[in-house]
């Protein structure tokens, strides 16, 4: 028994160490290829990327990433795919920006409501998909791609024409700032009693805590509640779950509706802890990153931290390539490969465990 | 005579599956070899080596007299061996003809030579005595003529030794009889045919030789005429056979199932998929659903499952169903066994304990309140592997690593454990070797008799006669016949099956 663990803990290794392997000879020949030194970039990424203020940026980037790649993880055990989430996210975070300037609650009461406002408008945007897929048979990968296109000119418009405020004279459009309660409190104040010190456009987001508390939960509800087992057994084996007695239509529909809620949290971490309000610089991209951050991290709530971190990390200390003359956007190269090597090697690696597993059966049956 | 084909003391190791330990047989031109077994017995291994789909890891091949070394079918092919495969591969939108020459056409320049293809066919079929249309497109025709297509082209490709896989088992009794007549007829063309079967009655009827495996060996081997059926089967099984038969009549007043005019339109208007369905069942009793595939039998479970829209009325229990969900049904105690256990009841990439877990997610033992009581589900998959001899290491392991009887013992055990007053039960022990098989009936035969009901559906006419207090025949749709089971030939059964009494 013993053997047995260790033997699937190797393999669990194994797979992740033989990807990381590969990137790193994909991602050097790339930077080969411009005629710079690799361990030059990876020396000068490290140095830079490890200190506290990059530690720092690389957890506010990757609690967006995070956020996002649970939502997609949902519909992936479900057997869908939600390619929306950059939509869901923008209109999520636009609405919640808008509304929650409107009004006045308590602290921690106003946080929440922006959060619900942005939840309901994300898994409503992602509720058309649904819709669209159970009563219509539309491909929720084409319907949601259409409806990112929309929400991205949908938020313009109404930006510009509606949720501007026009109090201020930025060139910047801006919705209204959101008032002091509906501000989400840095948590460097907490960070300090711990020894932590301060630095220099350092800051982490209030919302790092309520992207921890969304893993626990999303590991909890897949894992161990009903909803979660049928929703994975709808992604499993759809005619087997609906012989089962799953309402294969509506695990659809609340699949993809509860995605595009979480989805909405994820444009939160920037307007709740940094520009308290949605303005025309808001950040893009988040969305098509966190598919890669979902596949990376195998859809599991701690393999896609890591990998929010990763990515989050090799964005930040990126930076600092241009430095020695490299285009930072090699990061975008090295995750990439991060993700295709991982991909393959998850593969290889299920595969091989299966026939592990039938030789340990012909054993167990004296075959 | 002389020997076409000799396999000496084959072996072959598998992941998961019973290898082939030491298998010989040596087939005589000119004569119809059977190779029996049990499922997993190794039967289909031993083909696939001689076909060159795997390497044997020891013995030696030899086609006439020649030792061979097959390394893909088209080695195989080129020693003049032709496989029938028991799934058709066939191109539906194709004609008869252009099907029999795909892979290997007679070329005219760059244009294919149908002239001359059409004469070798015809010429062939007349030969063989397989007549067939060779411009009708393959799609417009039924089972036993598609395999007569498939026997063509094996032979077009200049095959002389045949082997057959499991060739009975998409055919009802009168196509039986027909690729009989044909197998005789190449026979007298001096071809040497392995016609692979557990079918014993039919490989009496076939074949000159019997070669047994039990386990991956041979155990023996007979001449056809010197043996009975129950020799044969206990030569498989290496001990006595379980029969498919109830005791007495357990039936109870009270109506479980009620079906009232039930029928499945289609949308395009067409003939019904089921039509005017109605029959009452009575707890402790087993109504058998008799039929050709594809004459409803499917659609009618998934009108009692509620999977399916339809007309009419359902009653379970004395209250109408109509309105009630897949769920709802479940759990108010209908059970089904289907008729494809991978796609239709099992998580293939799941360990055994989730499995335990599919169709009875709504209560106890496997919940507690909407939390998956894990301790609980494991200790239960284990008594359910123990009770019912399901094979595998433990309830952590996936359900791909099963065999198909053991993926089949575990649904039956899974859908038992709940006692169900009703179970549907389709094709209850399709796929399993016979010690399963047996297992299976005497669970069925028990539950009978504690009052369960149960809506047998089966292709295999001695199951269901055995098994059965009623039978019901379906053809194309509607309830052809009621018969008695105890003055039910499979013969009879058979020719009502196909709508000929």
């Amino acid at each position: 028994m013993k053997n047995f663990k260790l033997s699937n803990l190797i393999l669990a290794l194994a797979a992740p160490l033989a990807a990381a392997v590969v990137s790193i000879i994909i991602s050097s020949l790339a930077v080969l290829a411009s005629h710079k030194s690799p361990m030059d970039a990876y020396t000068t990424m490290w140095q830079f990327g490890t200190t506290s203020a990059s530690l720092m940026q690389m957890l506010d980037t990757a609690t967006p990433y995070y956020i996002a790649a649970i939502a997609i993880a949902i519909t992936f055990r479900a057997g869908l795919f939600n390619i929306g989430v950059e939509g869901q996210l923008r209109l999520g975070a636009m609405f919640g920006a808008y509304l929650g300037a409107k009004f006045i609650l308590p602290p921690v009461l106003h946080i929440i409501a922006i959060m619900i406002i942005s939840m309901t408008i994300g898994g409503m945007w992602a509720a058309i998909a649904g819709y669209l897929k159970v009563k219509r048979g539309v491909s929720e990968v084409i319907s949601t791609i259409m409806l990112n296109a929309l929400a991205g000119g949908l938020s313009s418009y109404l930006l510009a024409t509606y949720f501007v405020d026009r109090t201020t004279d930025s060139n910047n459009m801006s919705t209204k700032m959101l008032p002091h309660s509906g501000q989400f409190p840095d948590l460097m104040p907490l960070l300090n009693k711990i020894g932590i010190k301060n630095q220099p456009g350092g800051g982490v987001y209030g919302m790092v805590i309520v992207a921890i508390a969304l893993g626990i939960i999303f590991w909890f509800v897949i894992n161990r509640t009903r909803f979660g087992f049928e929703l994975r057994a709808s992604g499993s084996n759809p005619i087997a779950a609906r012989v089962s007695g799953v309402n294969s239509k509506r695990m659809v529909f609340v699949a993809m509706a509860t995605s595009g809620a979480v989805a909405g949290l994820a444009g939160l971490p920037a307007v709740l802890g940094d520009t308290h309000a949605f303005n025309m610089g808001f950040r893009t991209g988040i969305g098509f990153s966190a598919i890669a951050v979902a596949l990376l991290g195998r859809n599991n709530p701690v393999g896609m931290a890591i990998s929010a971190l990763l990515f989050g990390f090799l964005e930040v200390s990126s930076r600092a390539l241009e430095l020695i003359d490299i285009a930072p956007e090699t990061y975008i190269i090295m995750q990439g490969s991060i993700l295709l090597s991982s991909v393959i090697a998850y593969e290889v690696v299920r595969r091989y465990k299966i026939t592990l597993q039938s030789k340990e059966l012909a054993k167990a049956v004296g075959a | 005579m002389s020997v076409a084909v000799e396999l000496r003391h084959i072996s072959k190791r598998f992941p998961g599956v019973i290898a082939n330990k030491d298998v010989s047989m040596s087939v005589q031109t000119g004569t119809v070899h059977a190779l029996v077994g049990e499922n997993g017995a190794g039967k289909s291994t031993v083909m696939k080596i001689l076909y060159g789909m795997q390497r044997p890891d020891g013995g030696e091949i030899l086609v006439n007299g020649t030792q061979v070394h097959f390394k893909n079918p088209n080695d195989a092919i080129e020693a003049s061996i032709g496989m029938v495969h028991q799934h058709f591969m066939l191109a539906d939108n194709f004609t008869v003809l252009e099907n029999i020459i795909l892979g290997s056409e007679p070329k005219h320049g760059i244009t294919i030579d149908f002239v001359a293809a059409r004469k070798k066919v015809v010429e062939m079929a007349a030969q063989y005595g397989l007549d067939i249309d060779p411009d009708v497109l393959v799609e417009e025709l039924g089972v036993g003529q598609r395999q007569r297509v498939e026997i063509l082209k094996v032979l077009y490709r200049g095959a002389r030794i045949l082997i057959f896989d499991e060739p009975t088992a998409v055919l009802v009794p009168q196509e039986v009889d027909d690729l009989f007549n044909a197998l005789q007829g190449l026979r007298a063309e001096g071809m040497a045919i392995i016609f692979i079967s557990h079918k014993l009655d039919e490989v009496l009827r076939v074949a000159d030789d019997v070669t047994v495996v039990r386990a991956g060996s041979t155990v023996a081997e007979v001449k056809s005429k010197d043996v009975t059926a129950r020799q044969l089967a206990e030569l498989m099984v290496g001990s006595e056979l379980p029969q498919p038969t109830t005791h007495g009549d357990t039936r109870r007043p009270e109506i479980t199932l009620a079906l009232k005019d039930v029928s499945i339109p289609t949308k395009s208007g067409s003939r019904d998929l089921i039509s005017h369905i109605s029959f009452n069942l009575h707890a402790g009793e087993v109504v058998g659903i008799a039929g050709v595939e594809g004459n409803g039998q499917a659609e009618l479970v998934e009108a009692i499952m509620g999977l399916r829209d339809y007309t009419g009325d359902i009653e379970f229990s004395g209250s109408n169903i109509n309105h009630a969900s897949v769920a709802h049904r479940r759990d108010l105690g209908i059970g089904l066994i289907p008729e494809d256990r991978q796609r239709q009841a099992m998580m293939m990439e799941s360990p055994l304990w989730e499995n335990r877990i599919l169709g009875h997610q709504r209560g106890k033992p496997v919940m507690r309140g909407f939390v998956l009581d894990k301790k609980r589900i494991i200790a239960d998959t284990r008594a359910i592997m123990q009770e019912f001899d399901v094979r595998a290491p433990g309830p952590q392991t996936f359900a791909s690593a099963l065999s198909g009887g053991n993926q089949q013992k575990f649904i039956v055990g899974r859908e038992m454990s709940k006692a169900p007053s009703l179970l549907v039960a389709s094709h209850p022990t399709r796929g399993v070797d016979v010690g399963a098989q047996g297992a299976i009936w005497e669970e069925l035969r028990r539950a009978r008799e504690k009052g369960m009901a149960i809506v047998l559906i089966s292709a295999d006419l001695e199951e269901l006669i055995g098994m059965s207090d009623r039978l019901l025949v379906m053809l194309r749709g509607s309830i052809a016949a009621e018969l008695d089971p105890a003055k039910t030939t499979p013969e009879q059964l058979g020719s009502a099956m196909t709508g000929a009494v």
